[in-house]
């Protein structure tokens, strides 16, 4: 991980690079070195940061979605950046309300994230613009909801059984 | 004129004269059509082969896989959100359920995570614990995977011969923690117990007679010739395509990639341990057994080195707000019953903050991510699952090899359908 001083000047360099509003912010706690980064540059950064950076990230080692209800914007979506030649890690993460969840998909500049997109599609709901496959990926293809949202309940999803199959909502529709 | 037995089928086959039958074939509207034909199937989601409920809509042309399109969910259980409603502690429950073959490394990541967002050290005792108990896994892991996957190819000898010695290792879990699967050993801030008398000495037996288990396994297999025409140069992918696909583990390494992250970034004290990194040349399924069984003699160095040099000390930290206080505690101690009170009822309260530990499970890069609220439930789990992410490569290991050289590739891509679903 890139200490405290090594994540500014890596906020610094995407700054320069990329564009002053690019990284809104830093944050580096429990030895994770986090860029915030504006939604709608998120493409820009990652391109820059795996290709020109002077200490480039080759891998997305994952990608996931999280909720952070009742804080807005409420979704955020995190890259775990990975470089095996210098064994160091750098997160990104983009945020965006549940109203505008759309983000550019970086299934280009790495493939691994086809999977990874899809998922936090299916279940935060953010649209990852230009991805090749966008579909649910775990759930039901016509599953309604975006079941790891916080306010998705838990539980009370009805097992189907041939006793109650018409009586349940979604089934016949 | 020669014998006709000893003339190859085709030829004699030629030499079949139809014209007694007034110059029409009987078989007339049967002859192959110039274009070949397509043919899509489904292979599972019931397919012994697929190794669970995984689908594969694959399009066939003859017996060549063209285009294969994994349909995966159907055993989506929503852990990542059941562990949203469960106290951090109970949630490792829950988090050991998604590679059900690999449930040590899962409790490792999501336990390394809490202990990351609490600041906690880990006593070395308890450390070296888990090593032992990871690599014992690591090792219960490939054994499941050389059974069933030599298994695929038609070697039924394997599976009995792999599962007897994955089950002295259960009986070993048994006896450390009280389950065979699942066991949920590893707690916030060390282990569960210390291990029971009589444990060491059962291990080191075992440690012991793997190395020659593992020849056995290889004597069977190295000059079985079905095993090698369905392994040697199969499913071979460029390591640059690997990479951007995200695969890790021994698939990675099978192609000639040296990540491991014990070594790369030790966690868990690794760094102590001197083992080898087996790699791969060709990167083809053959070099994926291979570095898979060269990985169960790593292992079994490794559990060797943390037995002799398992150091004395506390086996969970000391810290009463996050471990239970020991039992006998109770019965004296109004402070110890109160801390135990609130342990079980309410659970130990994490500060906000986010972690991503990711360590080396059997299938590769194991990431855990936790986002903490600040209340005694975490507000996101989620299992970066190697299987997963490695399932993408499938396409690329599979099409344009022949289906029975598919299942090998199956087989050696190793899929744990409850970690891809979760």
């Amino acid at each position: 991980m890139p200490d405290a001083t090594g994540l500014e000047l890596a906020a610094q360099r995407v700054r320069e690079a990329v564009g002053d509003t690019a990284v809104i912010g830093t944050n580096h706690a429990h030895g994770r070195a986090r860029l915030e980064v504006d939604p709608p540059r998120v493409h820009e950064v990652l391109r820059y940061l795996r290709d020109d950076d002077e200490e480039p990230y080759g891998q997305l080692s994952s990608l996931h979605g999280c909720d952070y209800l009742p804080e807005e914007p409420r979704l955020g979506v995190h890259y775990e950046l990975l470089s095996m030649e210098r064994r160091d890690r750098l997160a990104v993460r983009a945020r965006v309300t549940v109203e505008d969840a759309v983000l550019a998909s970086v299934t280009d500049l790495f493939p691994t994230a086809d999977f990874q997109e899809r998922e936090v599609y299916d279940f935060f709901g953010v649209v990852f613009e230009g991805h090749p496959d966008p579909r649910r990926i775990l759930m039901p293809e016509d599953y309604v909801g975006y079941p790891q949202r916080r306010d998705f309940p838990m539980g009370g999803e009805p097992v189907l059984f041939t006793f109650n199959e018409r009586k349940l909502p979604r089934w016949y529709d | 004129m020669t014998d006709p037995l000893k003339t190859p089928y085709r030829e004699r086959e030629k030499s079949i004269s139809l014209d007694a039958m007034n110059g029409e074939s009987p078989i007339s509207g049967m002859e192959l059509e110039p274009e070949t034909e397509m043919l899509t199937i489904n292979l599972g989601p019931h397919h012994p082969a697929t190794h669970g409920v995984l689908r594969l809509l694959c399009t066939l042309e003859g017996e060549t896989v063209q285009n294969v399109q994994p349909i995966i969910g159907y055993v989506h259980t929503g852990i990542e959100k059941s562990c949203e409603d469960q106290e951090y502690w109970k949630a490792i429950t829950f988090v050991e359920r998604m590679d059900y073959l690999a449930y040590y490394f899962n409790a490792y990541a999501f336990c390394a995570s809490v202990e990351n967002l609490l600041d906690e050290e880990v006593p070395p005792r308890a450390q070296y614990l888990r090593v032992i108990h990871m690599e014992l896994n690591r090792v219960a892991s490939h054994l499941f995977w050389l059974g069933t996957g030599a298994l695929d190819i038609g070697a039924i000898t394997m599976l009995w011969w792999a599962l007897r010695e994955r089950d002295e290792l259960l009986d070993l879990f048994e006896m450390s923690s009280g389950q065979r699967l699942h066991t949920r050993y590893f707690q916030v801030g060390g282990v569960m117990e210390d291990l029971p008398p009589g444990w060491e000495a059962k291990c080191r037996r075992f440690l012991a007679e793997m190395p020659n288990r593992i020849d056995q396994y290889e004597a069977l297999l190295d000059e079985n010739e079905i095993w090698l025409r369905r392994t040697k140069n199969t499913g071979i992918v460029p390591v640059e395509q690997l990479l951007g696909l995200g695969v890790s583990g021994p698939l990675l390494r099978a192609a000639g990639n040296p990540w491991d992250l014990r070594k790369a970034m030790p966690y868990c004290s690794y760094e102590d341990f001197e083992f080898k990194i087996p790699v791969g040349t060709v990167g083809d399924n053959y070099d994926r057994y291979r570095v898979r069984m060269a990985e169960m003699r790593e292992s079994v160095k490794i559990v060797e080195q943390a037995l002799d040099g398992l150091p004395e000390g506390p086996y969970i930290t000391g810290n009463r707000k996050v471990a239970l206080p020991p039992r006998h505690e109770l019965a004296t101690s109004m402070e110890a019953l109160i801390h135990h009170f609130k342990l079980v009822t309410e659970g130990f309260r994490v500060p906000p903050g986010e972690a991503y530990v990711p360590v080396e499970s059997p299938r590769g890069e194991l990431g855990c991510f936790v986002l903490a609220d600040g209340s005694s439930k975490p507000a996101r789990v989620h299992m970066r699952d190697p299987s997963f992410v490695n399932l993408q490569a499938l396409k690329h290991m599979g099409e344009g090899t022949v289906i029975a050289d598919f299942i090998a590739c199956l087989a050696m891509l190793d899929p744990i359908l409850g970690g891809i679903d979760r």
